[in-house]
């Protein structure tokens, strides 16, 4: 099999994107290249598009194409209540079940001592300092049921302690070992729903 | 075994496709009792072991699935295995073997089942349908060596009725690791460390209860003298955190084991491992009659032991599922002197699960004639024992 160099350099671009090894790379390129007007050009514009307009947002971590982002600047919700995950598709799997009506807060990743994961690679101070400025009422930890989330749960409970706010978990019902983002959206609803103290 | 026992589950067809030895290979059994003799090297302990891996788990060698395809000069070849059974509601195939690997996911070390040809979705279903127990000469050294071997011998006891339980270990070493790494880097983050030996309590209690639980089923069975003429036997634990749960609540014991890691945070980083917790577990074997732990017994005891352990744990599972698991037996027989090899032949007979029983003297097996299907093993495949008759009525 011979691939010109810009076939072979988009199959290796794509093949790094979660969930596609090279094989389905090369089938999407193929399948882009029947195509170029109507599915390559367009994609390339988005892509762009996307590229040069979402960013951070300097409160949350959520993605949006302001800082702060809509659900921060959104009057409608409870700015007393910040829901702590792990990453953006958490964030996202949580809006879609429609279940949170407060803000969030993305840690970037969860702590882990062998994946030389620790409290500074992680947005723990931003949350600190956030909690303390703004007086939350609640935290509510929505970290994955595995090692790794439960001892950032515990971890960040510990850290909490001294601002006083109320700080509470998802309920049991979350799998163990199970991500937040590939929930279905009334599993996930009644996680929250069902929340305890941590 | 009592009559009500439930019905054995039966293999009945088995097709292998570069495993191990076999090349290729596609054989009925019709025995309820199975023996295969042949050399060494020719092939038995990988056909049991191709048996085991149609069941959940990594199989009587807990071989990775690298090692077992065929080896060819380019490395291992993917490798297949398929089983035929029977059981009290009808027929089955379950098929396992090499995933075909999605590119890129870098998990070739998965393995996949399927079920009447349509991909099973977790273990848990393959459990309800398909167990197998066994004994192999590796479980020789159980009571000469570390006790590792022994935990491992365990936990595998409690795992195959519980199958929750390899998570909960899993969890218990992972949250150890990262303890022992942040104690040998000299971390001074107390809420870190309190967080990890939260997550040690939590799931080093939740395996001493299973492990607890699993012990006093078993000792049940072994008291009521299901396993016939073995000598009676009973599994202690050597735990302290079994004993505390003998005696206070786990809530209890689980406060108590992370106090304790906590205030051993500088002698357990100085030795480079926790003083305390689940693995830390041993287990004793005793033989009642002789009043002698299994490590000061001879050979054929020993061995003798292990069989009325494996016996009682067959029943177990199958009390639990429903179905009698299928019996694994490598060289079991050469080990036994004759009164307990008949003692062992009476127990199968009597017992409602199908057997293999491998052996490399046709000889030893001369009792089970008119029992027993026969087969001799050479190497890459495996032919009826003309001597060894198939039974009139299995
Ligand atoms: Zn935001």
């Amino acid at each position: 099999m011979s691939e010109s160099e810009p076939i072979e350099r988009l199959v290796g671009l794509l093949a790094k994107l979660p969930g596609l090894g090279r094989r389905s790379a090369r089938r999407a390129v193929l399948r882009m290249l029947m195509q170029p007007e109507a599915l390559m050009l367009p994609l390339a514009a988005a892509l762009r598009e996307a590229a040069e307009a979402v960013r951070p947002c300097a409160v949350c971590g959520n993605l949006d194409t302001r800082s702060p982002c809509a659900i921060c600047r959104d009057p409608r919700r409870e700015r007393g209540v910040i829901c702590v995950v792990e990453g953006v598709a958490d964030l996202w799997a949580l809006e879609r079940a429609q279940v949170h009506r407060g803000l969030y807060h993305v840690l970037g990743g969860t702590l882990s001592a062998l994946g030389g994961v620790g409290p500074e690679d992680l947005a723990i101070r931003p949350l600190l300092a956030r909690v303390a400025e703004d007086g939350a009422e609640e935290v509510i930890l929505a970290l994955p049921a595995t090692v790794d989330g439960a001892t950032t749960a515990h971890y960040l409970t510990d850290r909490l302690r001294p601002t006083g706010v109320r700080v509470t978990r998802l309920a049991q019902g979350v799998p163990v070992g199970g991500a937040l983002d590939v929930l279905d959206e009334g599993t996930l609803a009644a996680a929250v729903k069902a929340r305890r103290p941590a | 075994m009592p009559p009500n026992a439930p019905p054995g589950l039966r293999l009945t067809r088995l097709t292998l496709r570069d495993f191990r030895s076999y090349p290729a290979l596609e054989t009925g059994f019709r025995g309820r009792i199975v023996v295969v003799t042949g050399e060494n090297g020719a092939g038995k302990t990988n056909l049991l072991e191709a048996i085991s891996l149609l069941g959940p788990g990594r199989g009587l060698r807990g071989a990775r699935m690298g090692e077992l395809g065929r080896r060819a000069p380019a490395g291992p070849l993917p490798w297949a295995a398929a089983g035929r059974f029977e059981n009290a509601y009808g027929r089955f195939d379950i098929g396992t073997g090499t995933t075909p690997a999605a590119e890129g996911c870098g998990s070739a070390e998965r393995r996949a089942w399927r079920l009447d040809n349509i991909p099973l979705r977790s273990a848990g279903e393959l459990a309800e349908r398909v167990a197998a127990v066994w004994l192999t000469p590796q479980m020789d050294r159980l009571f000469q060596e570390g006790a590792s071997g022994r935990r491992r011998f365990l936990d595998r006891l409690v795992w195959a009725l519980e199958p929750a339980h390899a998570r909960e270990v899993a969890a218990y070493e992972n949250a150890m690791a990262q303890r022992n790494r942040l104690l040998a880097e000299d971390s001074r983050d107390t809420a870190w460390l309190a967080a990890l030996e939260d997550a040690m309590a939590r799931h080093g209690v939740a395996v001493a209860a299973a492990r607890r639980g699993l012990a006093a089923r078993l000792n049940a069975v072994l008291a009521a003298g299901v396993t016939g003429a073995f000598p009676a036997a009973r599994l202690d634990l050597l735990c302290p955190l079994c004993e505390a749960l003998g005696r206070d609540p786990a809530l209890a014991v689980e406060e108590r084991l992370r106090t304790a890691l906590a205030a051993n945070r500088a002698r357990d980083a100085a030795a480079g491992a926790a003083a305390a917790g689940a693995h830390r577990a041993d287990m004793a074997l005793w033989h009642l009659p002789k009043r002698l732990p299994a490590e000061l017994c001879s050979t054929g005891e020993q061995k003798a032991l292990l069989v009325a352990v494996v016996l009682a744990h067959a029943a177990l599972i199958a009390e639990a599922r429903g179905f009698a698991p299928l019996l694994l037996l490598d060289e079991v027989a050469a080990h036994l002197d004759a009164p307990r090899r008949q003692a062992l032949f009476a127990a199968l007979a009597a017992l409602p699960a199908q057997a293999f029983l491998t052996g490399t003297d046709p000889a030893l097996f001369a009792p089970l004639s008119g029992l027993a299907e026969g087969f001799r093993a050479r190497p890459g495949i495996l032919v009826p024992d003309e001597e060894f008759p198939l039974p009139e009525c299995a």
